[in-house]
């Protein structure tokens, strides 16, 4: 089954441009460790998701670019046709001349409805290409004004449209200290309208994947075409094809469809996040060896302890003893907290994934009361290694782990909104201060639900 | 892509006017080798086949042919214009686009707003009419005018308020010369004052600028130049005051280097709307960000570095210094000290070989020495713009919403009432018709109503910052 990917504004199509170079590299690498046949299966499967293919043999990739100003589709089409392994369709592309100046209500209540046919009939094309539609894959940003506020309109409209397919959106969360001064105002407009048309918000954060950069890959001069190439790489260890049960002989063909079943078992508790490991900078790579004990003991680490990476964790953090009373509504400034689970999901990619130990994984006291481990935790594997690492991890999880970004952004927000700051642009174009305080409520109620696990 | 028109106006606006369209054909030609008409330079220019006759000349795409200012000149003298007209840059404006008088404003603001504004509003509209019409997407109305005389001052406002009428999507950033303290114009505060009540209600955004801070900054720059310390020769292109590699070659007029300067900030303004990078910021976003409330939109701006070594190695250390200097009141283009004010908002706006990472680390850097205000503790807004401005390898421009532009208006308003009280010249505006005490009472009225608002913000700033309460949900 294929994904139709829609990227939105400056950071979905620069984003999205990595994506499937990093899914078309791996696809085509030449060190997959496995045999021809397999390797084969894994190149097909990939091509079915992600790309169609044109008369003279180069993949185009499913995907549309939206965005409402010129300079950055122009630069990634040409930046795709130019690698001459793969491309965008030739119409696949819809802009405007101005952009959305990083206004959410611009975003979404005037270029969404003006341009809403134009945009649904250049995905409907799209998917027309598709033999059967697993679903959507929405990269966007939250701070700015296309991809938040276009995205949460073009996002309503698949769901109205499509009510049948699935929708993952892929959000950005911004730095911290400032891209966009309103960036909050943005941020939880957008959250709050994805709550409600979105099947699951998988979530990267640019503080981490900073870090990831600086810590792990050693890149001195950090850009975000770096940061990008992380995310991509995160992205593609957890989409490219993988085996669900042991001895299967297929892979699994609905990758949207699976990930949500796993992983989004309440409408309440949507957001997604991805940990991988290894992730180092190619020169470290050929000195490195790994076990899987050794990775899966780090992963389940990072996973307690809320650590976005594979250095600096903290190993002091343990789940709560079983059999003892959980330890009443988590205190958001508790230092030592641990990352309570509702559901994992656990892919492994390489060199002899059956001997890899995931008991680790199934310990009841990583997951909350109503879900047995059975049911929550799952894991994928496959022997064909991604991307040049013998043996690599990823981490899907719907867990605790945003819930402090979270609460910092809605307070934030709160503070502005409560002196009126800013406002006024955003009622020019039809957003009024309701539709924030309903916003502020949706997410306060989502934050007391995470709180509460 | 969008398009920007420039409106000057008086002998202040078009000076500093031909300033920027010299260096903006300077940067174009440094970053468009292969002379084909792009999207980059359709924002300031149009692309005319200058063989076909009358308006239908304008081509928008291929080699480019003859380049055409999206601007329009005005001035009620014809000294500055004519000049501009016979000089090197002539070919680039269109004739049909200049209003023009013989007689000027007297340095009396009601002659410029209300005599030549009547005078002159329906061919100032029909001029503004076709400069809109000759754009495929109109952005932003660039208005340069000084505040201190009669025409740019009182024509140039008049403007504000028909541009607001007439075309009211499109975004008014002026670019304002406030008269310094030493100004040998005695009415000055008088029009000052007058102008600024018409900025208050019909601008979107306000970049002051003082003359004594340009010069300030032109004579760091010679002494640097002067000092004739070993390895200190500066490439001259990369002067933040010269024209070295524009049309002008002729020898610098007086007030040229501080032209240039103002000219230098706009095209780094507009440096992320033309030009790509990694991350954007068109002009619209300017005004979301930096405008929290619709009163408060007058941003103090800061260009640096202001020149470039000749040796090439650019270490970590000179791009943090880049960032250091955008703070300090040495390089503020009015007489400000954002430092030890309270920020309500900032923008960097960074052009050239710069990262991400580098941006992160300066602003975490510099952080702990500024104020921001209790709602916007992290009032940062960035671009990088990958295209470096000419003669430099990166280049920083600052915009603060900051209070340090209070002192400004409080000592304008000290000097208006100075004259006011004495009732000094008031018959040269109150004979004009239209012109009555109370358009007095009324400008200083809006001018003491914004400095008000600037303390109110300014008393919050020792306070702690406190969260407002939040809402509390039934579980």
């Amino acid at each position: 089954m294929s994904i139709v990917t829609v990227q939105l504004g400056q950071c979905g199509n620069q984003i999205g441009f990595e994506v499937f170079d990093a899914l078309y590299t791996d696809s085509h690498c030449p060190q997959g460790l496995c045999s021809k046949r397999e390797n084969e299966a894994y190149q097909a499967s990939c091509k079915e998701r992600f790309f169609s293919e044109e008369e003279n043999g180069v993949p185009v990739a499913r995907a549309v670019l939206v965005d409402m100003e010129p300079k950055v589709t122009n630069q990634t089409l040409s930046k795709a046709a130019q690698s001459g392994r793969w491309k965008y369709g030739q119409h696949s592309c819809f802009c405007q001349k101005q952009g959305s100046g990083n206004n959410w209500a611009y975003g979404y209540s005037v270029h969404g409805p003006r341009h809403e046919e134009s945009i649904m009939n250049l995905i409907q094309k799209e998917v027309e290409k598709c033999d059967s539609l697993s679903g959507f894959f929405i990269i966007m940003s939250m701070a700015g004004g296309t991809g938040s506020g276009l995205g949460a309109f073009v996002t309503q409209n698949l769901q109205d449209q499509y009510s049948n397919s699935l929708k993952m959106n892929q959000i950005i969360w911004p730095y911290g200290t400032g891209e966009v001064i309103v960036q909050n105002y943005n941020s939880i407009l957008t959250l709050s309208h994805l709550y409600r048309s979105s099947d699951a918000l998988l979530v990267h954060e640019n503080d981490a994947l900073h870090k990831i950069c600086a810590k792990l890959m050693n890149i001195k001069q950090i850009s975000f075409s770096d940061i990008n190439q992380v995310l991509a790489h995160q992205l593609g260890s957890v989409f490219q094809p993988a085996y669900s049960v042991e001895g299967s002989c297929h892979y699994r063909r609905n990758p949207l469809g699976d990930l949500m079943e796993n992983l989004v078992p309440h409408p309440e508790f949507k957001m997604l996040g991805i940990r991988n490991i290894p992730q180092m900078s190619e020169n470290s790579l050929a000195y490195s060896t790994f076990t899987w004990a050794g990775l899966l003991k780090h992963l389940r680490q990072m996973l307690i302890s809320n650590s976005k990476m594979e250095e600096g964790i903290d190993w002091q953090v343990r789940p709560p003893l079983s059999g003892l009373p959980t330890l009443g509504k988590a205190s958001l400034n508790r230092g030592l907290h641990f990352n309570m689970s509702i559901a994992n999901l656990v892919i492994l990619r390489g060199k002899d994934v059956h001997s890899a130990d995931l008991g680790g994984f199934k310990d009841s006291a990583l997951y909350t009361s109503w879900l047995e481990p059975i049911n929550a935790f799952n894991v994928w594997k496959t022997q064909r290694a991604f991307s040049k690492y013998e043996k690599s991890a990823a981490l899907v999880s719907n867990s605790q782990f945003l819930l402090k970004p979270l609460d910092m952004i809605v307070g934030k927000a709160w503070n502005m909104f409560a002196s009126k700051a800013y406002i006024h642009q955003y009622t020019k174009f039809g957003i009024e201060e309701e539709d924030f305080l309903d916003s502020f409520t949706l997410l306060e109620q989502v934050v007391a639900s995470y709180c509460n696990l | 892509m969008t398009q920007s028109v420039v409106v000057q106006v008086g002998q202040c606006g078009n000076q500093i006017g031909c300033c920027f369209w010299d260096l903006a054909l300077r940067e174009h030609a440094a970053v468009n080798q292969k002379g084909i008409y792009d999207e980059a330079i359709s924002s300031f220019f149009r692309n005319v086949d200058t063989r076909v006759v009358g308006d239908g000349g304008s081509i928008s795409k291929g080699k480019i042919c003859s380049l055409k200012a999206r601007a329009v000149l005005i001035d009620m003298e014809e000294g500055v214009v004519n000049e501009i007209l016979q000089g090197p840059l002539r070919d680039v404006f269109d004739s049909k686009q200049l209003i023009t008088d013989i007689s000027g404003s007297g340095n009396n603001w009601a002659v410029g707003h209300k005599v030549f504004g009547s005078l002159y509003q329906e061919q100032i509209l029909e001029k503004l009419r076709k400069s809109a019409e000759h754009c495929d997407c109109l952005q932003c109305f660039f208005i340069i005018h000084s505040m201190g005389g009669g025409t740019g001052s009182g024509l140039g406002t008049f403007l504000l308020k028909l541009l607001e009428d007439e075309f009211p999507e499109v975004y008014r950033f002026v670019t304002s010369v406030y008269p310094s303290g030493e100004d040998d114009v005695i009415t000055s505060p008088y029009n000052s004052i007058l102008a600024m009540k018409e900025l208050n209600e019909h601008a979107d955004c306000v970049l002051p600028i003082d003359n004594q801070s340009l010069f300030d900054i032109i004579s760091k720059i010679d002494l640097m130049v002067n000092s004739g310390k070993l390895g200190t020769t500066i490439k001259p292109k990369s002067l933040v005051t010269s024209s070295a590699g524009a049309v002008k070659k002729q020898h610098q007029k007086p007030f040229d280097a501080m032209n240039n300067i103002v000219a230098n900030l706009l095209l780094n303004l507009t440096s992320s709307a033309r030009f790509e990078g990694s991350l954007n910021m068109d002009l619209n976003e300017i005004s979301m960000n930096l405008v929290p409330f619709p009163q408060l939109h007058y941003l103090v701006s800061s260009l640096t570095p202001l020149y470039t070594l000749a040796d090439v190695n650019i270490p970590t250390r000179r791009l943090d210094q880049m960032f250091s200097d955008a703070f300090s009141k040495d390089h503020q283009l009015i007489r400000a000290d954002p430092k030890h004010s309270l920020y309500l908002a900032c923008a960097l706006m960074v052009r050239g070989n710069v990262q991400v990472s580098d941006l992160r680390r300066n602003i975490e850097r510099l952080k702990p020495s500024l104020q921001f205000v209790s709602w916007n503790q992290e009032g940062w807004k960035t671009s990088l713009c990958s295209v470096p401005p000419v003669g430099h390898s990166h280049s920083l421009l600052a915009l603060a919403n900051n209070t340090c532009v209070k002192p400004t208006f409080m000592e304008l308003k000290e000097r208006f009432m100075r004259l006011y009280k004495k009732k000094a010249h008031l018959h040269h505006y109150l004979q004009i018709e239209g012109m009555e005490e109370s358009s007095f009472m009324e400008a200083v009225s809006s001018l003491s109503g914004l400095i008000e608002e600037y303390n109110q913000l300014d008393a919050t700033k020792s306070m702690p910052v406190e969260d407002f309460p939040r809402l509390s949900i039934a579980v």
